[in-house]
């Protein structure tokens, strides 16, 4: 995963909050995903508006400390095909 | 520690905390559309055959639809009885899928023509699962009914020819059908399928034959470990939690979600905890009722009662208490061994001991609302085929025959052509 890249939510992913941070079910592989933690919705909700990856990190309010951790999340969510590069 | 998790791999324990407690709405349900079916497959666990009067019309399904929408249950997974022989079926399935529904359906393949199979394959939407609980023709039509292996694989050709892909092949495990498992991957391949392989549950007529069906000891470690080795290939809706006490988890939740993150619906609309468990103990409510299904799934006592800590009972000095957590609450309840302890198929044969141990099998719980077909298996339509008639009046009677009592003094007396009639003769004399 290039985190310098665009990234949204993949066209076909249904996102459902939860008090521990939401629910995704992708309707083309069928398969659902749990984020465990609210800061990681708002990363995933920032994606389609920030430049890059990272961008959306800071702008969902994640510590440069933590950032890795996220990267390494949206990385699980990228193989998985739950979010994609997309072209300006 | 790692955010994400995608299931089927294990989820760490907080995650499996939240869902014990109970979700805001189900990540997923089973809604069974109605009780009639073509086929009479001895374990069907919703006893189905004849349709019920009271099932939900169209318009009721929709609205639940709706609530579904509301509620973001991503998909629902219909099932029956043969839920395509509703005549509003693809109405339904348009309905939903329109309204950000997802749907899986269970079929035997009974009504996918070639036509149905293209509408289908080309709605990203949809999943299907064809039901095939035997890999040869022998072994399948034992217990679903001459004819229903055919009917299947035309199914499954017919959804290949079409393009779609990765439909599912769904297969009940029983004694006769484990050593077939790799028969069943070759057919799941060949028609460019998923393997679908679930538990065989003491529910509806499968209390009736689940003894003679279901596997053996030595089978459930056969099919743990051809588990273990195809991983997620092969999906099992979650099936096999209790068979995590031969060690390693199987791929999934691993817990029991009834009233949690699952529940049912069935064709008349009563929410239970579980599809296995059509029983009123686990009746939680009715769709009809004024809250809809959005207040039974958040204001039923039973539901709340669900979400509660369970108490392990005679299992909780197990080691294997953590992976398996006392199996399925359906096979205990319908078994009549108690819901705090051992699965009847527990693979430390603890279950098999309180099963020997039961006084005699008449006083189990009965399923409730038997819909099996009243000749069941129903009789083969052979011989002459349709007796084609025309319902027509006598040409001779004005009215229908009635008692003498009652019989008009004039009844059959038309006085033109008694006139015709008295003319004639005479016409006759004067020649």
């Amino acid at each position: 995963m290039d985190p310098s890249a665009q990234w949204r939510l993949h066209p076909q992913v249904s996102v459902r909050p939860e008090p521990f941070g939401a629910l995704l079910y992708h309707f083309g592989t069928r398969k659902l995903s749990f984020l465990k933690d609210r800061t990681l919705v708002r990363v995933v909700d920032e994606l389609l508006q920030a430049p890059d990856a990272i961008a959306a990190c800071d702008r969902a309010g994640v510590a440069a400390e933590n950032r890795a951790t996220y990267l390494r999340a949206l990385e699980t969510l990228a193989a998985s095909h739950m979010i994609e590069e997309r072209t300006a | 520690m790692s955010l994400v998790d995608t299931a089927p791999p294990p989820t760490p324990l907080r995650l499996v905390d939240h869902f014990e407690r109970g979700l805001d709405a189900p990540i997923c349900l089973t809604w069974e559309l109605t009780y009639a079916c073509n086929l009479s497959c001895v374990h069907c666990l919703s006893s189905s055959g004849r349709r019920d009067p009271r099932e939900l019309t169209t318009e009721e399904c929709k609205a639940v639809i709706d609530e579904l929408e509301r509620m973001q249950v991503f998909y629902v997974n219909i099932g029956g009885g043969e839920p395509t022989v509703r005549s509003d079926f693809w109405e339904l399935l348009d309905y939903a899928t329109a309204h950000h529904v997802g749907v899986k359906f269970s079929t035997n393949g009974v009504k996918i023509t070639p036509e149905i199979a293209q509408r289908l394959a080309a709605n990203g939407y949809v999943d299907v699962q064809i039901s095939l609980d035997g890999a040869t023709a022998e072994v399948n039509d034992h217990v679903r009914g001459p004819g229903s292996y055919a009917t299947a694989i035309r199914a499954m050709q017919h959804l290949s020819d079409a393009g779609m892909r990765n439909f599912k092949v769904s297969v009940v495990c029983t004694r006769q059908n484990i050593p077939q498992l790799d028969e069943f991957k070759a057919i799941a391949d060949r028609y460019g399928a998923q393997l679908r392989l679930t538990r065989l549950r003491p529910s509806g007529r499968g209390a009736d034959v689940w003894d003679e069906l279901h596997p053996t000891p030595g089978q459930q470690r056969e099919l743990y470990d051809w588990l273990l080795a195809h991983g997620e290939d092969v999906l099992t809706g979650d099936s096999f939690f209790h068979l995590s006490a031969y060690g390693q988890a199987l791929p999934g939740l691993n817990l029991c979600g009834a009233g949690r993150v699952v529940c049912l619906i069935d064709p008349v609309g009563d929410v239970y905890a579980c599809p296995f468990a059509i029983h009123e103990e686990f009746l939680a409510g009715n769709v009809r009722e004024a809250g809809g299904f959005t207040g039974v799934w958040r204001g039923s006592e039973l539901f709340a009662r669900l979400r509660q800590p369970q108490s392990g009972g005679a299992c909780s000095s197990c080691q294997f208490f953590d992976t398996c957590k006392g199996g399925c609450m359906a096979a205990k309840f319908f078994t009549g061994l108690p819901l705090d302890g051992p699965d009847p198929e527990c693979v430390q044969g603890y279950g098999e001991q309180l099963l020997a141990q039961r006084a005699d099998a008449s006083g189990l719980p009965k399923h409730s609302g038997d819909h099996s077909h009243r000749t069941s298996p129903p009789r083969p339509r052979t011989g002459m085929g349709p007796v084609r008639l025309t319902l027509t009046r006598r040409a001779d009677l004005s009215a229908p025959p009635v008692s003498a009592c009652a019989e008009d003094p004039l009844a059959g007396f038309h006085p033109e052509a008694s006139a015709r009639s008295g003319s004639r003769p005479s016409a006759e004399r004067t020649n």
